[in-house]
């Protein structure tokens, strides 16, 4: 392990840590200005964070140990995540270590423990939003594997930094496999991050919630990890569309920190862009019943699959 | 080469989509929208194989798919007043997984035989083959006349492509007559929809299901 792999490592972590309470704030000002608000300012989720933090930490009675345990795992979750995802070079030691599968293995467990904290308290909201988070989660899970296994077939390998790689190597070239791939990992990203057609981030209707449901119970630190780790998740799916889909400006192996600087350039534009491209969906989609919600995972798997199918029709490789 | 493969998977991802819609007069749209990819692609396969007579087909079918017929089934469509009607379709999911089902068969059906097809259009018959079968299993699907009939026509864009893929193009005479044949077919099928309407007030086909009165 090279000094240059640790820099990578540890910007990699500590760009995703610092750099995701702004994606959101920067997702909620285009939001708000698309529909004609006044604009929170942008730095308004660090302020949340660090008013959350100052203050003292209420529990329920009934709560257990395991739901004071759960943001910290959570939140642990999507930073060992941010570690594996390829977002400013490609030479991350952890990358090799955990692959692809690893990666929805950590979101899984994210979400197990964000659901079982909800269940915990015994509200009726917690584990109402508990169980359509598993709903969703449980759909949007293999559709996500298939996008993993799209890319992993390309470059025959399930190890992130290394498809990197052989993504950028093979050059820019429209895959019908690949333009699949894309169009159901947005689905994927949409829903898991509880976004609009599936989840309202700004709901405030008890009823519809999904994600605010399952962290109504918690305040203080506990409340600042959680969003915190929401943020981080939305980071991580827009890094990892970025390293499958649009691999421009990883710094790759043994180069210095002049690449990495210029990788983390990269990185902000295309987070300005999907940004300001998320706030555009979610302003001209409508929020989809949650019996549709089915309906839209299953669109998600097929195109994955679809996109699996083609490539091994036009490799010529169909059992 | 690779221009056809990315129509090609465009016309499986807009059979898809149509085995999804549930509204009446989006189907039409992704039907021309369909038509119009299908045009393109037999003008890429006539690019590259040098072959002049796949322009002549590629304007037939840019001229009947995507402006008469869409142009005809909207009229037909405001006539009947069905602008905002929509199939009450029960299981999406469960369609798209026998969706992918069938794509999977028609993939492996596809497989032995376009080991004898040419060079460029090798790989697209199994797509073929597999837009014939879905736009069935759309017809088997739906309960409105009108989207039968978008099944239908859309079975034939499926033929189509088969036909200019794999043997690169049917004769003149062959393509002019389906043409023919379709468009007869579509505008005799619009005069049953007013006779199925005026008998049963309805466009649904399961009033023909029983022969006889109770």
């Amino acid at each position: 392990m090279t000094l240059s792999a640790l820099l990578t490592q540890a910007a990699a972590v500590v760009t995703a840590a610092a750099l995701a309470p702004l994606l959101v704030g920067w997702v909620n000002q285009c939001r708000a200005w698309l529909q004609n608000r006044t604009a929170p300012p942008l730095l308004l989720p660090y302020r949340t964070l660090r008013k959350l933090l100052h203050k003292d930490a209420v529990l329920a009675e009934s709560a257990s140990p395991l739901f004071r345990a759960v943001p910290y795992v959570v939140f642990g979750c999507m930073l060992v995540a941010a570690g594996i995802i390829p977002s400013l070079g490609t030479d991350l030691p952890a990358g090799r270590a955990a692959d692809a599968i690893a990666l929805v293995g950590l979101f899984a467990t994210a979400r197990m423990f964000m659901a079982l904290g909800a269940m915990d308290v015994g509200t009726a909201f917690g584990s109402l939003g508990a169980r359509r988070e598993m709903l969703i989660g449980f759909l949007a899970e293999p559709a996500l594997l298939m996008v993993l296994f799209n890319v992993a077939l390309i470059s025959g390998s399930t190890a992130m930094p290394v498809i990197v790689d052989r993504l950028v190597a093979q050059g820019f070239a429209v895959n019908p496999s690949l333009a699949f791939a894309a169009l159901a990992f947005v689905m994927v990203l949409l829903a898991e991050n509880a976004r609009l057609p599936i989840d309202n981030p700004a709901t405030h209707l008890e009823l519809t919630m999904i994600h605010e449901a399952m962290v109504l119970e918690y305040s203080a630190r506990h409340l600042a990890l959680i969003e915190w780790a929401a943020a981080l998740k939305l980071f991580n799916y827009a890094c990892l569309g970025f390293a499958f889909f649009l691999p421009l400006g990883l710094a790759s192996e043994d180069t210095g920190p002049t690449a990495l600087l210029l990788g983390a350039t990269w990185l902000a534009a295309k987070l300005l862009l999907a940004g300001a491209g998320l706030a555009l969906f979610e302003t001209l989609s409508a929020k989809l019943r949650v019996f549709r919600a089915p309906e839209f995972l299953a669109m998600a798997f097929m195109l994955a699959v679809l996109g699996l199918l083609t490539r091994l029709l036009f490799s010529g490789g169909v059992a | 080469m690779q221009l056809v493969e990315l129509l090609a998977s465009l016309l499986l991802l807009l059979s898809f989509a149509m085995l999804a819609q549930r509204r009446i007069a989006s189907l039409v749209n992704l039907f021309a929208l369909q038509g119009a990819v299908l045009a393109a692609s037999t003008v890429a396969v006539a690019a590259s194989a040098g072959l002049h007579h796949l322009y002549y087909s590629a304007a037939l079918t840019l001229a009947l798919k995507v402006l008469l017929l869409p142009y005809f089934l909207r009229r037909l469509i405001a006539r009947l007043d069905l602008q905002w009607d929509t199939e009450t379709l029960a299981r999406i999911p469960m369609q798209m997984l026998a969706g992918l089902g069938l794509v999977i068969f028609a993939f492996g059906l596809a497989q032995p035989i376009s080991r004898f097809g040419h060079e460029i259009t090798r790989e697209t018959l199994g797509i073929a083959i597999a837009m014939v079968l879905l736009s069935l299993l759309m017809m088997i699907g739906r309960r409105k006349a009108v989207s039968q009939v978008v099944g239908f026509l859309a079975l034939e864009n499926g033929m189509v492509f088969a036909a200019t893929t794999a043997t690169q193009g049917m004769p003149m005479v062959v393509e002019f007559g389906i043409a023919l044949d379709v468009l007869v077919g579509a505008v005799i099928l619009g005069v049953f929809f007013f006779q199925i309407r005026e008998q049963f007030d309805s466009l649904e086909l399961r009033h023909l299901e029983t022969l006889k009165e109770d």
